[in-house]
């Protein structure tokens, strides 16, 4: 598992139903290329976060392929619509075969 | 080591298939559009790309990417060792077609955008972005 991973997933807490919400995703990782080279020049090997899906209450919003050119940290912001009170759920996968998830509450009036 | 005259055209030879291995980086773009599109015809209206014209650093440039009406859309860097960018694919709550993300450019090159639209359609567009610093290896 790659060090220091940490999401930070920023969603509004409330929403009126249908409308269009902006969620703002970071994820601090490597985002190793497999392009770079070390002092020796040996190539570090790519390690990169190739995957991320953000699901609602179970049906899906979003589902990104990631490549190595997605810069380091990986940022994304989208929009979603929220038919009821729910639940965020976003998943990373990892090239090392680790999943990061973290989820978030929205209510709806 | 003395160099007979056969072995200097092969050198020569050597030299000049170097100086042409931009051109796989080209037809790699051409490969990854038709796997993406089946080898469709590609339309150009309905789809904006946000770039800056100029990006200081090739290590984080961001870009926007909006289609409505798209099922997915794919982001390539045509100047970049392995063109591959990333695809959005948009579920049924995805409010609009519309991405942000941070992308590494090498250099000065044409980042490509083609959307995948929901009657099976495809759109294309591209930016030129102006790189200073590239952002792949050092």
């Amino acid at each position: 598992m790659a060090e220091g991973v940490k999401p930070r997933v920023k969603v509004p807490k409330t929403a009126s139903a249908g409308e269009a919400i902006t969620i703002k995703t970071l994820i601090s990782h490597q985002m190793e290329s497999g392009q770079r080279k070390d002092g020796d020049g040996n190539v570090i090997p790519r390690s990169i976060i190739n995957r991320f899906v953000v699901d609602f209450n179970g049906e899906n919003v979003l589902d990104v392929t990631l490549e190595p050119a997605i810069s380091t940290n990986p940022y994304f912001e989208f929009e979603a619509a929220v038919p009821e009170s729910g639940e965020f759920t976003f998943t990373w996968y990892d090239d090392d075969g680790s999943v990061y998830t973290d989820t978030q509450s929205i209510a709806v009036n | 080591m003395k160099l007979t005259r056969r072995e200097t055209i092969f050198a020569g030879f050597g030299a000049a298939v170097a100086t042409m291995l931009p051109l796989p980086a080209v037809a790699a773009v051409d490969d990854a559009v038709a796997a993406f599109t089946g080898g469709a015809e590609v339309g150009t209206d309905g789809i904006t790309l946000n770039t800056p014209e100029i990006a200081e650093n090739g290590n984080t440039v961001p870009i926007e990417v909006s289609a409505p009406g798209a099922v997915s859309i794919m982001i390539l860097a045509a100047g970049n060792p392995n063109p591959d960018v990333a695809t959005f694919n948009f579920g049924p709550l995805a409010a609009s077609q519309t991405a942000s993300t941070r992308i590494r450019l090498a250099g000065t090159q044409d980042v490509i955008a083609i959307a995948k639209m929901a009657d099976g359609s495809f759109v294309r567009t591209a930016n030129e972005v102006k790189v200073t610093i590239g952002g792949c290896g050092g």
